[in-house]
């Protein structure tokens, strides 16, 4: 069986049937931070905690990448299979908006307002074989 | 020269400059603050000047970048190395995702993209120092690739290559060194605040806040005694079209939303009103982040002069203005005076 590690620990719940993306909250403030952070970047308190900030959020602005990255992306793309990918601020119920990247229906443009829903998928494969997961969100199936 | 305040951020050690030019054992620091290092250099050796410690010295900044977009290193920057393996740290789609979301809250088109990358290369034509000098028609710059959505080949600077050096003095003794010198009214750098939008940004808060350009600017004002409406010529960092466009808001030029018009009059050209990156700014001359705050400067020592030649704003300008942006989330304003 392929072996599947996240990209990061602690980005977002997984294997999980319902994942969810993991932020921190201030004990103080209440002010949500993705990735999570030990100290509160809003009022400087040094108690926060790991929460879930939600799986479903809408599209605040986006962008196309149309060119291939240079180092330090990593995928399995050569710049002859390079296909663009969507990138945006997703607005998270969990109080925070998230970039990601977007997977999008072919030549289909992303719109401001629109619904996402996270998806945790492979994004590149190591020499070993060990699958990299990593989040990205997809228009609302509804 | 009692000191000097250098900054690169590709090409080296900016003091391994001294190794060429003679060893003096002057005082050199290095500044390294993104791509505000020259006007955060700058403003070094204007506090330098203002607290006493010394009254003559130079700022030098230059670059040397490699071909296309700049691609920094997570941990240089305080992040995890997943965000730049993932493509999402990229200063080009932060300036498209800022630009989008500004179009869409202030009514400003593509037409407006385009007329201000028109305006810098037309105005690159006339500078000799440019590193672009072509103009390109509106429909060269409207077709071109696009990059970014919804920010085209056209609409962006390259990092390219370039230096520039400036010499500071006591106002008082000022009249020593040259007749006609440029007074430094006001130089002020600020950082960002909690929610505001700034690049290399995994997450944003939902509350906004005044971009570091908003803050920056108005501390410039205040120190100088000045409006916007005394600014006769000004240099708005321009690393794409977007960008120019929200930093005339940001510095107080104009309402949110105002540049549309302001663009389709063209108040922004350099017989309007308001002339705006009178050499081409980052789009015909590139950002070598080093130096380009110092061209900024340089470009307005020349209006308020009177030496831009071809590009010389008309009615004898005696006000100017600067401002920078960079990574992560930095500004730097200068204002000028005759």
């Amino acid at each position: 069986m392929t072996q599947q590690i996240p990209i990061q620990d602690g980005l977002f719940t997984w294997p999980s049937a319902q994942p969810e993306l993991l932020g921190s909250r201030c004990d103080h403030c209440g002010e949500a931070s993705f990735p999570s952070q030990p100290d509160c970047r809003n009022c400087g308190s040094r108690e926060t905690s790991v929460v879930p900030i939600g799986s479903r959020g809408t599209l605040w602005t986006w962008t196309i990448q149309s060119f291939m990255p240079k180092d330090p992306y990593r995928s399995d793309e050569t710049p002859e299979t390079f296909t663009p990918y969507g990138v945006g601020y997703v607005e998270m119920p969990g109080g925070v908006r998230v970039e990601s990247r977007l997977q999008l229906p072919e030549g289909e443009k992303p719109e401001i307002g629109m619904s996402l829903d996270l998806v945790i998928e492979p994004f590149r494969t190591e020499e070993d074989g060990t699958q990299i997961m990593m989040f990205s969100f997809k228009p609302t199936e509804e | 020269m009692q000191f000097a305040y250098g900054g690169s951020q590709d090409a080296g050690n900016a003091d391994a400059l001294v190794n060429e030019l003679g060893l003096t054992g002057l005082q050199f620091t290095n500044i390294w603050n993104g791509c505000a290092t020259g006007g955060s250099s700058l403003n070094a050796a204007y506090t330098a000047i203002k607290s006493g410690e010394y009254d003559l010295g130079v700022v030098v900044g230059f670059d040397k970048h490699p071909r296309g977009a700049f691609n920094p290193k997570p941990a240089e920057w305080g992040l995890d190395d997943w965000y730049g393996e993932a493509g999402m740290m990229l200063t080009t789609q932060f300036f498209a995702m800022k630009t989008q979301r500004y179009m869409h809250d202030h009514g400003i088109t593509n037409d407006a993209l385009v007329r201000v990358a028109e305006k810098a290369f037309h105005n690159g034509s006339l500078t000799p120092t440019a590193w672009r000098r072509q103009a390109l028609s509106y429909d060269e710059i409207a077709s071109s690739m696009m990059v970014s959505d919804p920010l085209r080949k056209y609409m962006f600077c390259s990092p390219a290559e370039g230096g520039a050096a400036l010499i500071l003095c006591d106002a008082k003794i000022a009249k020593r060194y040259t007749s006609n010198p440029i007074y430094l009214s006001a130089a002020a750098v600020r950082t960002r605040h909690y929610g505001s939008f700034e690049v290399f940004s995994p997450s944003q808060p939902m509350q906004v806040a005044d971009a570091p350009t908003v803050t920056a600017s108005k501390a410039a004002f205040e120190l100088a005694g000045l409006g916007p409406e005394d600014i006769d010529v000004l240099q708005l960092q321009d690393t794409d079209s977007g960008t120019e466009i929200i930093h005339m808001a940001e510095n107080g030029f104009c309402e949110h939303g105002d540049q549309e018009k302001l663009l389709r009059d063209g108040a922004t050209r350099i017989d309007g009103s308001l002339p705006i990156n009178t050499d081409g700014g980052c789009l015909a001359n590139g950002e070598p982040v080093g130096a380009s705050g110092l061209r900024q400067v340089h470009e307005i020592c020349v209006q308020l002069r009177g030496d831009g030649g071809a590009r010389q704003v008309p009615g004898n300008p005696k006000v100017g203005y600067t401002h920078v942006y960079g990574a992560p989330g930095i500004s730097g304003v200068n204002i000028l005076t005759v």
